[in-house]
């Protein structure tokens, strides 16, 4: 009976989230804190207030939009781990365009639009040298990506410390931000812009349909699940690689692009902070279906905005979150293989 | 070493590999296990030598009951495998793969293992020199490798599965007369095979598998005709051999020069009609697969010209070859030939031309309900591919084939089956052949290879026989050229 339980798919997720919040408290008695007390901080911290669930959304829709990128990969069975950078670059790129334009007599909205484009065809061009290093180099794309990482990184503080560095001296805090008129217009009340909105929803529903119903959704499968049978099979395996890392490029510019217009307007340190290695903790978590990234992406969302709060007011370090979100990684991973283990063999009786 | 074995089951799904199955073996005898393939064998021996476990039943070692749950605790127990395909570190030299699996201290003793390995090498008559690279040896002698170390390690019971595949007829002889002399020195040898002539020269007992039962044991003398009423239940009734061969080229190769890992093949011209039937006869691993994979594409030829169809189709890439309809079926079904987690319906859909952007899956329904039930596939049209049997898998992946085509290169199109599925296999096979396909296939099985072919090529490392009209020949002669005597190669 007990066994037949575990063997179900819900009961061990459920296991799992349980088992991840019991290993986080008892990480909290041991350092002598207040494991309610920290829970409380981190829930009225990002849902509490109106204003609060507004940052919670603002966090949500980048990681959303990466991780709608990472579903495209991983079901190629590519590793991805260059999203990061390829989020930086989209940051850089789109920089780079309203920097070049600000001052010429363009548009705003026409320099935005362009900004944007420059941004999603960096975190492309990001992504295909991490492809074109994997296809034609045979080096790992998670070497490759990791590799690449570093360099959007290094790009980054030299822009900022060097040629766009503030009047006088750079620092950490970025270049000089833009005018209003190069900023994505919020909803009134919101720190989130419609079109962030609408991106993201696109993106999904696209990337949800292809996955799903399409030709080329179940080719990038076969070649996730067997690329040696898929390319005897006849599926153009490296065209298909190359589009899914473009694809999870495409994705992760525009989030870094997103970044830059509508929530730093200027270039800063580390501008994907993190979104693209959670986005793939998210993927992971949800075994790559789009539609549950969703609520999970919001459920580390809200862990992310609420634990800003933990310092403040609990003197704990806010990278609890971290340990949270990590521990339910691996208790997921962990108990999603003991349950199939479990099912095997209640199967073979 | 006295090993008994009780009323052992292992059933994978609903295929019950074995099925109860009782066997004492004495020691200091060679005891034959005979059985086409899928009889349960491999799964008896795995289950002995640790690697698998069974559902139930018992196996006792000199009347103790022990447990066998990983093959380092049955080689502690005394019992050693060597393995179809050598489990070895090619990459390593031949002294580090002696001392791989020695427990127990930090440091292995170089200067004694060394000595012990010459030691045991002279005895047996093997001579392997103890620094070569292991990827540099015959598979012949990387099992003289194997055996020796399983000595080395303490095996009492040494457990051969079908040893003598892929392996020269001077090497089976030297593992023959080791074999032999093992069991003078009273260890328990036990002979998988499905070869009769093997069985019978080597064995002092047969038993015999059929369905995952033992049907019996034999001694000798021993009668050809018995042994193989018992594995296969019935006399086998064969269909008549027919050709569907027509005067029409479909496939030219000349001067064809192909280069693999350890192995070139030179020289090859052929003409091939529509219709007719290619057999690949050869040991394993004697240019058999390189060749078919170099005519689906996949392996570039270095010199020389494939022409299909009349088009030169040198240097073109395997998909260009796909579309000249040119399809391959490689033996390792769930590696290279199907999708783990892909259903029959998925893999049709993988194979067909795109229409549209979107799959409309109800379209495919009733082409995949055609295909499964003319290869008599066990399974829907949903059935996840790794839920099938072996046998299954390989009717699916022959009835998965891109339709349509006009040359099929199939690796071991039967192996697995019975004889029964086989000539069934075969009926559809022939049917594509009048309508004008060309086929390529290797088998293991030279009964097969000179059944269904109208010529034969057959491979010794790298070389290859001139076209042998496939009616006429006698398995001897066969047999002989397989071992490189009286081969006539090509220029």
């Amino acid at each position: 009976m007990i066994r037949q339980l575990l063997s179900s798919n819900w009961v061990s997720k459920i296991l799992a989230i349980l088992s991840a919040f019991l290993f986080t408290v008892l990480i909290l008695l041991a350092i002598g804190a207040q494991p309610l007390e920290a829970y409380r901080n981190i829930l009225a911290g990002s849902l509490g207030k109106w204003q609060k669930i507004g940052e919670v959304i603002r966090a949500w829709l980048p990681l959303v939009i990466v991780t709608s990128g990472l579903a495209v990969t991983f079901t190629a069975g590519l590793w991805n781990i260059g999203v990061e950078g390829q989020i930086n670059m989209g940051a850089i790129l789109t920089t780079f365009v309203i920097r070049e334009l600000q001052e010429q007599a363009v548009s705003p909205s026409l320099v935005v639009f362009l900004a944007i484009l420059a941004g999603v065809f960096g975190g492309m061009l990001w992504a295909s040298l991490a492809a074109l290093l994997k296809i034609y180099g045979g080096i790992s794309e998670i070497f490759a990506g990791l590799g690449l990482n570093f360099v959007a990184d290094a790009i980054i503080l030299w822009l900022i410390f060097g040629p766009w560095k503030r009047p006088g001296i750079g620092s950490m805090s970025g270049t000089i931000p833009f005018g209003e008129q190069f900023r994505l217009p919020n909803l009134p009340g919101w720190p989130i812009s419609i079109w962030t909105i609408l991106l993201a929803v696109l993106i999904v529903v696209i990337v949800y349909i292809v996955l799903k119903g399409s030709y080329f959704g179940l080719r990038l499968k076969a070649i996730g699940r067997n690329i040696r049978a898929a390319f005897i099979k006849g599926v153009p395996t490296v065209r298909h690689m190359l589009m899914a890392f473009m694809i999870c490029g495409l994705c992760a510019g525009l989030t870094g692009s997103l970044q830059v217009v509508s929530v730093h307007f200027r270039l800063v340190p580390s501008i994907a902070s993190g979104y693209g290695f959670l986005g793939i903790l998210v993927s992971m978590l949800v075994n790559y279906h789009v539609l549950w990234s969703l609520p999970v992406a919001f459920l580390f969302s809200t862990l992310n905005t609420g634990s800003i709060q933990l310092p403040m007011v609990m003197k704990l370090d806010a990278s609890l979150t971290g340990v949270l979100q990590g521990s339910l990684v691996l208790f997921v991973l962990l108990l999603d293989g003991m349950s199939k283990k479990i099912s095997r063999k209640v199967k073979e009786e | 070493m006295n090993i008994q074995i009780e009323n052992i089951r292992k059933y994978f799904g609903d295929v019950r590999a074995n099925d109860g199955i009782d066997l004492v073996i004495p020691s200091g005898i060679i005891q034959g296990i005979l059985g086409e393939n899928g009889a349960g064998k491999s799964t008896l021996m795995k289950i002995i030598s640790g690697f698998i476990q069974a559902d139930s039943g018992r196996i006792l070692l000199n009347g103790k009951p022990v447990s066998v749950s990983s093959p380092s605790e049955a080689i502690q127990l005394g019992i050693g495998m060597m393995h179809q395909d050598p489990m070895d570190f090619p990459s390593l030299n031949v002294i580090d793969n002696f001392l791989l699996g020695q427990g127990g201290k930090i440091l292995p003793d170089y200067r004694a293992s060394r000595e012990r390995f010459l030691e045991l090498q002279k005895k047996f008559g093997f001579r392997i020199h103890p620094d070569q690279l292991v990827e540099s040896l015959t598979i012949g002698e990387r099992q003289q490798l194997e055996l020796l170390r399983l000595l080395f390690m303490g095996a009492n019971v040494l457990i051969l599965d079908e040893p003598t595949t892929g392996i020269s007829t001077e090497q089976k002889e030297k593992i023959f007369a080791a074999l032999k002399k093992l069991s003078k020195d009273n260890k328990t040898v036990i002979f998988v095979s499905h070869k009769l002539e093997e069985v019978e020269e080597l064995c002092d007992r047969v038993a015999v598998l059929r369905q995952g039962k033992l049907v019996g044991i034999k001694e000798p003398p021993y009668k050809t005709s018995d042994l193989v009423r018992m594995m296969f239940g019935k006399e086998v009734k064969l269909t008549e051999r027919r050709s569907c061969k027509s005067e029409i080229p479909r496939v030219r190769l000349e001067n064809l020069y192909i280069e693999g890992t350890r192995m070139e093949i030179q020289d090859v011209n052929l003409e091939v009609c529509k219709g007719e039937v290619i057999g690949l006869a050869g040991m394993e691993g004697s240019g058999q697969q390189l060749f078919l994979r170099a005519l689906a594409g996949l392996v570039r030829p270095v010199s020389g010209d494939i022409f299909i169809d009349g088009r030169r189709m040198t240097g073109k890439s395997y998909h260009e070859f796909q579309r000249m309809g040119v399809d391959y079926v490689p033996a390792a079904r769930l590696e290279e030939g199907l999708i783990r987690g892909f259903s029959l319906t998925d893999h049709v859909i993988l194979t067909e031309t795109q229409k549209g952007f979107f799959i409309n899956k109800e379209s495919y329904q009733t082409n995949v309900q055609r295909k499964i039930s003319e290869f008599n596939v066990h399974g829907k049209p949903e059935t996840l591919v790794e839920e099938l049997s072996g046998g299954n898998q390989q009717r699916a992946s022959l009835a998965l084939l891109r339709e349509p085509h006009s040359v099929l290169l199939l690796e071991h199109p039967t192996r697995g089956l019975d004889i029964e599925s086989t000539i069934d296999i075969w009926e559809k096979l022939k049917m594509y052949c009048r309508e004008g396909t060309s086929i390529f296939f290797n088998s293991a099985d030279l009964e097969e290879i000179m059944r269904y072919s109208d010529h034969i090529l057959v491979f010794f490392s790298g070389r290859v026989s001139v076209p042998l009209r496939a009616e006429g020949i006698s398995v001897d002669q066969l047999g002989q050229m397989i071992g490189g005597k009286n081969l006539e190669v090509m220029k």
